[in-house]
């Protein structure tokens, strides 16, 4: 276990050093937060019994930038990890595969929690979206539960990523329109029907379901154990095909 | 007898149709530097990836440090170090952080400062890995894989792609391993790189070893003919001979008793290089 925290350690340092990952796991949520607001605040929308539009786009930014810490980041850096042999070379030492994966995850969850405390405080000093402190509980287990199930997403997802300069795009492509049919961008009012119907079959959707009503002020009290669990089944469909397809060794020449 | 490190035998591994290692035969002493020649293609990188554990091989025996190199079990990867052929570092941390990382990894590493020194990059240890040259990664790669305090490294093409002075700086980093009585497996194609730091050689061409031996008795180096040119009165003459001594002073005498000069006189012994062109041309060939 110290293992875990002396890898979780060193992949901290590196993470925040390496400015494109900062931005856009960091940065980017909050500059798409500010535009939002700006672009579509100051109306009531009809979605939880009629909320602010900043009101909704708290709880989906945090739900992008989980994703985006967790998924996105991981699929990202550990593919690029491979092909620089890096993977292939820690798999030499002594480290048990499962540290290392451990303390990729644990470094996901960690910038997941601090993207949650850095939007909900944007959220309540600029915009005055209450942060639902006596559902505090309920948040962070759907934090936890999403940025796990997410990360062994992510995980499972390097292995049809074939390179470097693929990991971008293909990640992207899978993930900015399933932002768009969930409700992450556009919100829940202006998205027929059909189109929640499909963004339903992806986990993005539960998740941020999840979110939501765990973020709703004085709503169902918190846990959505509905959506969460299909989030957590996707998890675990996620840690299966991780396991059995991920590689250490670099596929590229 | 010296204790043996690396026993193989009968070694063999095919890709499909291919067969990459065709039943290859070694032994490698503890603490000596062993380097496995070869062209590319010839089943270097298969073989020693065999030796590290990466790789399963098809049949044949393999013994590292007393245990089968297929089971990879955690004890034995604390006793060996590992140096890929192509791996870059993360360009994010530091030199000392890097091997503060792996460090953590053993259960008995060295002190990480020492590593430093050892590989020569006391004033780099705190600069990030992306701004160091190529040679400095390269002795900091030798620096991740000796920082566990291993008894055996494997070094896959060390070199390959290197200028001039980033090769110097590599070769000085595998010498000191020598003089830390690590035993050492190298791979290369260099001919040079194999001369300048084995004690032992082994050529392998269309994965099967065709020649081994010391750098000087490489495939009967030492006993195969001398060759003396020179330009006297006749033009110009090229002599093969077995008996360079006895030939040169029958020459000389001629030339002092008839008053030429022997011109751009040359006595050559057979270059490793030109044993080792042989050699792996006969092993494509087949």
């Amino acid at each position: 276990m110290s293992l875990v925290l002396h890898q979780l350690r060193y992949d901290q340092k590196a993470f925040w050093r390496n400015p494109p990952a900062v931005f856009f796991t960091v940065m980017f949520p909050v500059v798409l937060l500010l535009i939002f607001a700006t672009v579509f605040g100051g109306k009531t929308l009809d979605v939880g019994g009629g909320i602010e539009t900043t009101a909704y786009y708290v709880p989906a930014i945090i739900t992008l930038s989980v994703i985006s810490a967790t998924m996105q980041s991981l699929a990202m850096s550990l593919v690029i990890a491979r092909e620089d042999g890096r993977l292939k070379r820690g798999r030499g030492t002594p480290m048990p595969a499962w540290v290392f994966i451990a303390g990729r995850v644990g470094n996901s969850i960690v910038v997941a929690l601090l993207m949650l405390i850095l939007i909900a405080t944007l959220g309540t000093v600029l915009y005055g979206v209450a942060i639902p402190w006596g559902q505090l509980p309920a948040i962070l287990v759907t934090l936890i539960v999403g940025a796990a199930s997410f990360s062994c997403l992510g995980i499972a997802l390097t292995a049809v990523i074939p390179s470097q300069d693929a990991a971008a795009p293909i990640v992207n492509a899978l993930l900015l329109p399933l932002y768009f049919l969930s409700g992450i961008f556009i919100p829940d009012d202006e998205l027929p029907q059909g189109v929640i119907d499909f963004a339903n079959h992806f986990p993005i959707r539960d998740f941020f379901q999840a979110i939501f009503n765990a973020y709703l002020p004085g709503g169902q009290s918190g846990l959505d154990w509905g959506n969460l669990a299909v989030v957590g089944i996707w998890g675990v469909a996620g840690l299966l095909l991780a396991v059995r397809f991920f590689r250490w060794t670099p596929r590229g020449g | 007898m010296a204790e043996i490190a690396i026993s193989i035998r009968g070694l063999r591994k095919s890709y499909g149709d291919n067969e990459a290692v065709r039943g290859i035969d070694l032994e490698v002493h503890v603490g000596e530097v062993f380097a496995f020649l070869g062209p590319n293609g010839a089943g270097k990188t298969t073989t020693v990836e065999i030796l590290e554990g990466y790789r399963k091989r098809d049949g044949g025996e393999a013994t590292v440090l007393g245990e089968d190199p297929a089971q990879a079990r955690r004890e034995w990867r604390e006793r060996i170090g590992i140096v890929l052929q192509d791996c870059r570092l993360d360009p994010y941390l530091t030199v000392r952080e890097s091997l503060e990382l792996y460090a953590g990894y053993y259960a008995s590493p060295r002190p990480v400062d020492e590593v430093v020194e050892l590989v020569g990059l006391g004033g780099k240890a705190g600069e990030r890995t992306g701004r160091l040259s190529g040679g400095q990664q390269r002795r900091l790669d030798v620096g991740m894989a000796l920082v566990g305090d291993p008894e055996l490294l494997f070094l896959d093409e060390p070199t390959t792609g290197f200028d001039p002075q980033a090769r110097r700086q590599a070769w000085e980093a595998i010498a000191g391993l020598r003089a830390l009585g690590k035993t050492v497996f190298l791979t290369t194609h260099y001919m040079d790189e194999a001369q300048q730091l084995a004690d032992r050689v082994a050529i392998i061409a269309g994965g099967e070893v065709v020649a081994r031996g010391t750098p000087e008795d490489l495939g009967d180096r030492d006993s195969q003919p001398t060759t003396i040119t020179y330009r006297g009165p006749e033009g110009e003459v090229s002599l093969s001979t077995t008996t360079p001594a006895a030939t040169l002073n029958e020459l000389t005498g001629r030339a002092l008793a008839e008053g030429f000069e022997l011109e751009g006189l040359e006595v050559k012994r057979p270059t490793l290089e030109d044993v080792y062109l042989d050699l792996t041309e006969q092993g494509v060939a087949e």
